[in-house]
């Protein structure tokens, strides 16, 4: 088996390239920016006879939703992609997916939310489908969105799971731009994903129902069953990673640290920003400052084990939040990781910010910036709720 | 349901893996009137079964005996189901079927 | 009393009862008939998926099921993207020889929707898997509004009758706009094979399913099934009822074979509508001792005569240019 090659590849068309070694069978998908190049590419493959699926191009995300549970109700390995718009249109959609227990991959090209109308990239439509009981992850680079396409499948489809994944890229600063990886042999993509072999099928043969009404003597029990799944496929999740890290060398963990030994305050991201982010660590470390980095890899089931253990000991947490929760008590991560550690009984200081919002950059020197701010803040003993940075006053 | 499930006890997604346990639910409570069919009249022809919206028409050996293969049985109605609608009463062709109070039966 | 006299072989059709007793529908629910006569149709190779709605509802509160068939239930108004999911996964197991490969027959995949979740909030989603093609076929149950949310207003709903949010008032008529012509949008998609259908003629509903079936391509059924709980009828009254619509030509029954138009019941002469909506006496209910069952429908109570005329009118007018349709299209 020869060594795979390191190569330039769009990261969307990366993506694409992992869901055609996974054989997929079904991608039903709309175009919305900036998504589009991983579906278009994936008709082009289609249409080569380089993967053999079928490409349903439906007439909204709504239906594209809907349309792969109908294809993974029959035990077909589906794909879609979205973003944005069309990730609130299909949020509706979403919950049902995963709680009929459907395995679906979706990858969202992060884009912010309307209104005014913007393309570009922040969390906004991530946030908005927190709740839906889907499993959640951010990447930070082309490698890591190829690697968790794979990964995704074997997740999803592993029948202790059986739950749909999100897995959220930056629109436009990943999606559309070239960055190198090691892709993985076909080979040897087939011997770490195993075909789909659904608990239940919508077969004359074998029939089942799925979808009934749950009368109020049963739902919660239900949402109970759907809430233990997520919480129990941390465990697959870890195997898969560990599983890989085994087989191919790149070890991926729900929280990443970044020079945090020894850490007085530590900066927590998720998404491509976080390479940002690092550089900041970076400057602040040469300068013998004792900072370091959280990446928020796996957002949901929210780890939060691995960040009380990851902060607990900081003095200060200063979590920079790519969405604007409006009129809400700050970020949507940090409100989730003020909880997450609030019964400590040793705390630390949690400054929320948010900026980056609608694909504004924020600079390393910013984040640096941010970091000895914050430190002032915390000592003062007064924190604000939140902060949005960069805006023009 | 007997007892309630608890939460270990749900398939997967809530999928019912037993079609057709409708059945278990018996409907014949619901009717004010029953259909009562005079087996004289009856043809046999299957319209009353093949209106009813609940399947609760079905074939019944006659009393009395006929000639002929086709009038071995007449069409009475399911107690356990039938809710009472009328809609066979209204349909048959041979006008055999009267709607009768349940009250005064 | 049935005058529909060719009904009689009603003994010799199918035996299987795809969906069961012990569904919750009200009494005298000809949707719900129109579900077993489904069954009756496509025997156990097929799948259902099912819009939210009263069909939906009534057969499935957990663990009760009534259809014996496999059923999916996802949301109100994306049956057809359900659909076209399903009819595309089979289609790519079957390619890759990885499941449903040893049926050498069909699996009929049915979408079933009412009024409300068809033509208003479902149509996009009918018109994209129409557009696309996918080989399945879609039930569209007609009872003319919004049955299991309480009779509210939809297209479907027929000008002048009454529901609770398009109510008859000193202000108002009821409902004000005609009904959504259903089955000619669906022809207007070019797909192989559009019917109409009623309740009340179950062997043609039996036929046009089959020949749904077996049509190549995405096939549409608009399915005529009255609610006597929504009209303000009697329970007996519903398969009459939907009778009477078809003999009054305000719901006739018709194909649409890849693109040609043809009547399956010409009626030469049209009943008056006073028959349909029995509002000529609506002070002195029809009796009928023998068979105990009256006519009339509430939601057309309220009806002056000029709107009778006017809905008379409208009935012949609108046969007269289905006719014409179907002379245009037979000689092509």
């Amino acid at each position: 088996m020869t060594e795979p090659k390191r190569i330039g590849m769009e990261v969307s068309i990366a993506i694409s390239e992992a869901v055609r070694q996974c054989d997929a069978d079904v991608i039903s998908a709309y175009p919305i920016t900036p998504q589009t190049h991983v579906v278009e590419h994936l008709a082009d493959l289609a249409a080569q006879g380089l993967l053999d699926c079928e490409i349903i191009p439906v007439e909204s995300e709504h239906s594209a939703l809907s349309a792969c549970i109908g294809s993974s109700a029959v035990g077909a390995r589906t794909f879609t992609a979205t973003a944005s718009q069309g990730l609130a249109l299909m949020v509706e959609i979403m919950y049902i997916a995963s709680a009929l227990r459907m395995p679906i991959v979706m990858a969202v090209a992060n884009r912010a939310l309307s209104a005014p109308i913007n393309i570009w990239c922040d969390h906004s439509d991530a946030m908005l489908a927190r709740d839906t009981g889907w499993i959640q992850y951010f990447v930070e680079n082309g490698q890591e969105a190829y690697d968790m396409t794979l990964c995704s499948f074997r997740i999803a489809e592993d029948n202790r799971v059986m739950l749909p994944i999100t897995l959220n890229f930056d629109g436009f600063t990943l999606s559309h731009v070239v960055e190198s990886l090691v892709p993985l042999t076909d080979e040897q993509v087939r011997e770490f994903l195993p075909p789909f072999t659904p608990v239940y099928r919508l077969d004359p043969k074998n029939p089942v129902s799925m979808g009934p009404v749950g009368i109020p003597e049963i739902y919660t029990e239900a949402k109970k069953a759907h809430d233990e799944a997520i919480l129990a496929s941390r465990a697959v999740i870890d195997e898969v990673w560990a599983d890989f890290g085994k087989r191919f060398g790149r070890h991926y963990q729900a929280v990443e640290h970044y020079r945090t030994e020894g850490a007085q305050t530590l900066l927590v991201g998720m998404g491509g920003l976080t390479e940002s982010m690092r550089g900041a660590v970076d400057l602040l470390r040469d300068k013998g400052k004792r900072v370091g980095l959280i990446r928020l890899r796996l957002f949901r089931p929210f780890p939060h084990e691995d960040l009380r253990k990851a902060l607990g000991d900081a003095g200060t947490v200063i979590v920079f939040d790519r969405c604007l929760s409006t009129g809400g008590p700050g970020g949507p991560v940090a409100s989730e990781i003020r909880s997450a550690l609030y019964n400590l009984p040793k705390r630390p200081a949690i400054v929320s910010f948010i900026g980056a919002l609608g694909g504004r950059d924020v600079r390393t020197s910013q984040f640096a910036e941010l970091i000895e701010r914050s430190e002032a803040t915390a000592a003062s003993g007064s924190i604000p709720d939140y902060e949005m940075v960069g805006v023009r006053e | 349901m007997k007892r309630l499930p608890t939460w270990k006890e749900f398939p997967l997604g809530c999928v019912v893996t037993t079609p057709g346990s409708a059945v278990l639910f018996e409907t014949g409570d619901w009717r004010s009137y029953f259909p009562r069919t005079d087996e004289d009249k009856c043809i046999a022809c299957g319209v009353c079964w093949l209106f009813c919206p609940d399947n609760s028409r079905r074939k019944v050996p006659r009393k009395v005996k006929r000639p002929g293969a086709m009038y071995a049985d007449y069409f009475d109605f399911n107690f356990k189901y039938c809710k009472g609608c009328g809609i066979c009463a209204a349909e048959c062709p041979s006008c055999a079927i009267t709607m009768i109070e349940e009250s005064a039966k | 009393m049935s005058t529909n006299f060719n009904i009689f072989a009603a003994r010799l059709l199918s035996q299987d009862e795809l969906f069961t007793q012990g569904h919750r529908a009200c009494q005298g629910c000809s949707p719900a008939l129109a579900m077993r006569l489904i069954g009756k149709a496509l025997g156990f190779n097929m799948i259902v998926a099912n819009a939210t709605g009263c069909m939906e509802i009534i057969c499935s509160p957990y663990p009760f099921m009534a259809w014996t068939v496999p059923w999916i239930h996802v949301a109100f108004e994306n049956t057809a993207a359900v659909a076209s999911g399903i009819e595309a996964g089979i289609k790519t197991l079957r390619r890759k020889k990885r499941h449903y490969i040893d049926t050498g027959e069909k699996i009929a995949i049915v979408g079933i929707g009412g009024d409300g979740g068809t033509m208003d909030i479902g149509i996009q989603a009918l018109s994209g898997a129409l557009e696309r093609g996918h080989d399945f076929i879609y039930v569209c149950y007609d009872n003319e509004a919004y049955m299991n949310t309480g009779i509210q207003r939809s297209s479907g709903t027929p000008f002048g009758a009454s529901t609770s949010t398009s109510p008859a008032g000193s202000r108002s008529i009821g409902q004000t706009t005609p009904k959504k012509d259903f089955a000619e949008i669906c022809a207007a998609h070019n797909i192989p094979y559009v019917a109409t259908a009623n309740v009340a003629y179950p062997f043609d509903l039996i036929e046009k399913m089959r020949k749904a079936k077996e049509a190549k391509g995405p096939a549409v059924i608009h399915l005529f099934a009255p609610c006597p709980t929504g009209w303000g009828c009697t329970a007996s009254s519903s398969i009459k009822l939907a009778r009477l619509a078809t003999e009054t030509g305000l719901f006739p029954l018709y194909e649409v074979v890849n693109g040609k138009y043809a009547l399956s019941l010409d009626i030469e002469k049209l009943r008056p509508v006073e028959e349909y909506a029995a509002i000529r006496n609506v002070r002195d209910y029809l009796y009928d001792e023998t068979a105990g069952c009256k006519d009339a429908q509430g939601r057309y109570r309220h009806l002056s005569p000029d709107l009778v005329a006017r809905i008379q009118e409208q009935a012949h007018a609108r046969y007269e240019r289905l006719k014409a349709k179907v002379r245009m299209t037979q000689e092509w």
